[in-house]
């Protein structure tokens, strides 16, 4: 050991190792681990070891859990799950207290175990993971304590199965755990294969606390053991992981009536403004792509920075690189620690040389990292084009890349040039800008003069193909809970549209001059592409002939609703005028479509109009109400929760109720500001397509509601596969809501399956519609001068 | 070694000063929850065990300008300050260390009381410091405050820590500022400037920018936080800035500036926390006394503690260490 006199001179921060004596000897009291099955544990059958990255000596043996051993643990959650929601809520949040408790009292515990299973800095586990995930179960001990009051009338889910991953995972089994407990569910719990030992530490303190059995079940193991939960009789799959692995439980669980949450991957944009302070995004860039080794979902990966700062930004994030220190992540001077695996290094080197081949610089820390043991050297690359491997691939280790932009526009543009929306980070002093650009990024979680801020208050969760559902705060909780059962109704088959003339059965009643439906694409009626036109017949009749809409209708419409950019930025007032205005039209002509109607054989044509003119009535009161709220997280920070429309939605109508089954689907929609693309009923869409001069009339701005007739669910496919559709609401065959599921992980839109029902009913309408067509994004706000 | 080596070493050019130049602070931005994001974390992401712990907080005192500023300050009371400057540390405690010589950076005094430290400290090599210009509000007619500097300096004081006219500040005025700050300077001759700026006064992390900015131009060879009898003195957050601040400085001009924060910082803990913030932000060259001064009074004695319970494993008592 040096001297005093010799430190002196090298002013050296020297070694300051966490001792890991409790917890080695934990480690080796019990050396082989089983899953937690209903309150105990098993015997391990086939083992696997789970080892320290940082060193790569084997900690322990854990059990790969089998098809049967989810079976079991299913099984035991099933049997307690009448019995836990029966708990009062504040008997269930007493529960959820005694766990955060412990938690708390096991931190330094918890957070060594952590490290050594992981590889992160115990800075990050002592001061960051472990106090998140007590702050997570007290939270939630609140939610179970208001529950009935919050959530009037909502019930438990059931049995969750969760599946979580190796980057945060003490806190990520929180976000799984907490919430699903206090809605009155029981889970069964998949920890990551590189880090199972925190959640076997976990189901220890379930025990030590007597936590009635099979409410928390862990079963430990690798994707195949994943695999088998997803396919297990469960209520409901949340999964935080790649995006990859939630592409393939998307396409598993599509008709199972799974409920479904994701979180998957990100490629964040760190966006630096030329006001911003630039010292101050630096260290936001410390925390942000060289917190955790990188290995964080919404890591803001892509550094783009105004041309007028970029020399001098990238200047200071060179020197700034210097003083990280790299290394043992037991050491409290650690910075970055060991990244989680072997194979997890090999993915980053790789993906890192291939971006240098590609021609990007790679400006890299050069402390010397420890010859053995896991390790990446924390860095960024700039002269990186945007087709480069690295721009666009998620790398999930310490390298970000770092590109310029010329305007707030082009900086909008490039941040949203991703296929992924979980994140994004907005330097600027200017409030203007800052929430400007806050408002126009895809992303469901945006930090201004911050970066990777987390609370349980407030919601995590992604656009785009970082999947959907969100974690924390009350919109969280509501994905643990189920909604009040509609009452489904069989809808009227629809026969297979025919093309060819029907001479044996003449529609000319009173009508005296012919009319055509064509299809309504971006404000104007349209010839379908295929030249062909079906015909809609009814009580053996024909009564018009329809417009054969095809694929390519479908792209064209899907265009022209993305053109109609204006609508989501309209106020909710303008909005409502619209919506006021349509129910008025409608109104002035209730009498015709009453006529339509009937001549379709509907059975209550007048209600039906009329309960259309309510229901416009409805969601025009909606738009400017239906609103967000501040969520109360830390001190110093608004976070504000702002339910977002998607942008461009699909909508297939049910067969049934032509008109207020159409309008009860489009009207909540575009309420909200989304613009639609809708498939009317196949049966009778004449009802839809006279519509097209109400919009017209309503001052309803071109492109906001398209209309495709023709064969729905052929026409629906092709909406569920489009990737430039953000989400996609079904109503129709079971056999079509799993098609719609299945064809819809291309680029994981989010998916609303709902039954048919009676459109005149208390299910017709409601904020069940509006909470599905919007997504929250949550704007963090830190201020103080 | 001598671990005194560098004490008031003069290593660098002393700062010439420059024109004023508003457009090198005017549009700063200073995002104030991210700069506490960092003051915050810099004592969470870094810390110094065992041998290193005692050699920081050694280096500490080497820094530390040993302060007495009370009304009831007397000749007698700065004697025995000045003795605690020459002899920081009881001998067993040098010698657990394996250290032979340390004395505190300066000692720092009112102006009629710098006779008296000069001759406490003749031959020990220990600088007096001597705060001037109206300390601790500053609000003296200028000819007044220059003359005080012109006493101090006349004497025996190598330093002076001069304050500056907050309302200079808050009204923006920065010519004013600027001249005075120049004013004192050339008053001081060769005895360094330490500009106190009040932060806690000046309240904004940008108006800390900028003053500090304008007191650099104006020839400070270091920029210090307060006076110790604001309401709120030296911060980390306002530290940061500060440092910040220099280093922008000395990266236009090539000028080291030395920077000292003063009042409030009482523990050992505190002496690590404004090191690691140095060496972070600044680097090791501004750990050394030439540069980088804790303006304390009764940190000294925990420092003292803490190294005594170093060298022997026991938890120490005050009262066997000499009063400073």
């Amino acid at each position: 050991m040096p001297s005093v006199s010799d430190i002196l001179q090298t002013m050296d921060y020297g070694p300051a190792p966490e001792a890991t004596g409790e917890v080695t000897a934990w480690l080796k009291a019990r050396a082989s681990f089983g899953h937690f099955i209903d309150g105990a544990f098993t015997k391990p059958a086939k083992s696997f070891t789970t080892a320290n990255p940082a060193t790569g000596e084997p900690l322990a043996k854990v059990a790969q859990g089998s098809a049967a051993d989810i079976a079991a643990a299913v099984k035991a959650a099933r049997a307690a799950q009448p019995g836990w929601a029966k708990l009062s809520g504040h008997g269930r949040a007493k529960w959820l207290y005694a766990i955060a408790r412990h938690i708390q009292k096991r931190e330094r515990f918890l957070s060594v175990l952590e490290t050594l299973d992981n590889g992160k800095p115990i800075r990050e586990t002592r001061d960051i993971d472990i106090p998140l995930v007590a702050r997570h179960f007290y939270h939630h001990a609140g939610w179970a304590e208001m529950l009935a009051e919050e959530f009037p009338g909502a019930k438990p889910v059931g049995v969750c199965g969760q599946i979580i991953p190796w980057n945060f995972p003490l806190l990520m089994l929180a976000w799984k755990i907490a919430p699903a407990l206090a809605a009155g569910n029981t889970v069964v719990l998949k920890p990551a294969e590189y880090t199972p030992l925190t959640a076997l530490a976990f189901a220890e303190i379930c025990a030590e606390i007597g936590l009635p059995k099979g409410v928390v079940n862990i079963v430990t193991g690798d994707g195949e053991t994943g695999a088998a939960l997803v396919a297990a009789e469960v209520d409901k799959i949340a999964f935080t992981g790649s995006t990859e692995v939630g592409r393939a439980i998307r396409k598993a669980t599509a008709g199972t009536a799974k409920k479904l949450t994701l979180e998957l991957g990100g490629k964040s944009p760190f966006v630096v403004f030329a006001d911003a302070d630039l010292d101050g995004a630096v260290e936001g860039v410390v925390d942000a792509i060289w917190f955790n080794q990188g290995q964080v979902c919404c890591a803001g990966s892509r550094i783009l920075v105004q041309e007028a700062v970029a020399e001098d930004f990238t200047k200071r994030l060179k020197k700034r690189l210097k003083t990280l220190r790299v290394g043992d992540p037991l050491d409290k001077s650690t910075d970055v620690g060991a990244i989680v695996d072997p194979v997890q290094l090999t993915r980053i080197r790789d993906l890192v040389a291939q971006g240098e081949a590609e021609g990007a610089e790679l400006h890299q820390s050069d402390a010397l990292l420890p010859p053995t043991g896991c390790y990446f050297a924390p860095g960024f690359f700039t002269n990186v084009a945007p087709a480069n491997v690295v721009s666009e691939v998620e790398i999930f280790g310490p390298v970000a890349t770092l590109t310029s932009f010329r305007t707030p526009d082009e900086a909008v543009e490039l941040a949203n040039n991703t296929r992924y929306g979980l994140a994004a980070s907005i330097w600027s002093e200017n409030i203007n800008l800052a929430l400007d650009v806050a408002g126009k990024v895809k992303a469901g979680v945006v930090w201004v003069n911050a970066t990777n801020i987390f609370d349980a208050a407030a919601g995590f969760g992604g656009y785009r193909e970082s999947g959907f559902g969100r974690e924390g705060g009350r919109e969280g909780l509501r994905e643990y809970l189920s909604e009040p059962a509609v009452k489904a109704k069989a809808e009227a088959k629809a026969e297979k549209p025919d093309a060819a003339p029907i001479p044996g059965a003449p529609s000319k009643g009173a009508a005296p001059i012919d009319r055509t439906a064509k299809l309504y694409i971006g404000g104007a009626q349209k010839r379908p592409d295929s030249g062909y036109s079906y015909a809609v017949m009814a009580k053996g009749r024909e009564i018009g002939l329809a417009g054969l809409g095809n694929r390519k209708d479908i792209r064209n419409a899907v265009e022209a609703a993305h053109a109609a950019k204006g609508w989501g930025g309209a106020t909710g007032h303008n909005r409502a005028q619209v919506l006021y205005c349509l129910a008025e039209n409608l109104s002035a002509r209730e009498a015709e479509f009453a006529a339509t109607l009937k001549a379709a054989g509907v059975p209550n044509p007048a209600g039906e109009v009329a309960a259309a003119i309510q229901r416009a009535f409805y969601y025009a009161a909606q738009a400017d109400k239906f609103d967000g709220a501040v969520h109360s997280t830390k001190s110093a920070h608004v976070t504000l929760a702002m339910p977002e429309p998607f942008g461009v939605m699909g909508i297939a109508c049910p067969n049934d109720a032509p008109l207020l089954g159409f309008l009860s689907l489009v009207l909540p929609a575009i309420a909200m500001g989304n613009r639609v693309v809708a498939v009317p009923s196949q049966s009778m869409p004449l009802v839809a397509t006279d519509l097209y001069q109400v919009f017209d009339t309503s001052d309803l701005p071109g492109g906001v509601v398209n209309i495709v007739t023709g064969p729905r669910d052929e026409l629906a496919k092709t909406l569920a596969q489009h990737d430039d559709v953000a989400a996609m609401w079904y109503c129709g065959s079971p056999e079509g809501a799993q098609m719609v599921e299945a064809e819809s992980a291309g680029n994981l839109k989010v998916t609303w399956t709902l039954a048919n029902r009676d459109w005149m009913g208390a299910d017709g309408q409601g904020r069940a519609f509006l909470t599905r067509a919007t997504q929250v994004k949550n704007i963090w706000i830190p201020y103080g001068e | 070694m001598q671990a005194d080596a560098m004490a008031h070493g003069q290593n660098s050019p002393r700062n010439t000063g420059v024109p004023l130049q508003a457009d090198w602070f005017d549009h700063v931005a200073v995002n104030t929850p991210a700069a506490e994001r960092r003051a915050a974390t810099l004592t969470t992401r870094r810390t110094v065990k065992k041998e290193w712990q005692a050699a920081w907080l050694v280096n500490a005192i080497r820094c530390i300008d040993l302060t007495t500023l009370a009304g009831d300050d007397t000749e007698d009371r700065v004697r025995r300050l000045c003795a605690k400057a020459a002899r920081p540390l009881a001998d067993h405690i040098m010698s657990g260390l394996g250290i032979s010589r340390l004395t505190t950076g300066a000692v720092c005094v009112y102006p009629t009381m710098v006779s008296a430290a000069v001759k406490a400290l003749r031959g020990t090599g220990i600088p007096v410091a001597s705060v001037a210009t109206g300390f601790p509000a500053g609000l003296m007619p200028l000819d007044l405050r220059l003359a005080e500097i012109r006493y101090a300096v006349d004497q025996g004081a190598e330093e002076i820590d001069i304050v500056i006219t907050r309302a200079h500040v808050l009204d923006g005025n920065w010519q004013a500022l600027y001249d005075e700050v120049a004013a004192m300077r050339a008053a001081c001759g060769a005895a360094h400037l330490k500009a106190i700026l009040a932060t806690g006064d000046l309240k904004t992390l940008r108006n800390v920018y900028k003053t500090s900015m304008v007191a650099m131009q104006a020839g400070a060879d270091f920029i210090k936080t307060s006076t110790g009898k604001e309401g709120v003195n030296a911060t980390l957050p306002v530290s940061l800035v500060m440092a910040r601040a220099l280093r922008d400085y000395g990266a236009r001009t090539g000028f080291r500036i030395g920077f000292k924060p003063a009042g409030g910082m009482k523990s050992a803990k505190d002496a690590i926390a404004w090191q690691i913030l140095m060496k972070e932000e600044l680097g090791n060259d501004w750990l050394r006394p030439d540069l980088f001064r804790l303006g304390a009074s009764s940190m000294l004695a925990d420092i003292e503690r803490q190294l005594e319970h170093h060298i022997t494993g026991r938890y120490a008592a005050s009262s066997r260490h000499a009063l400073a």
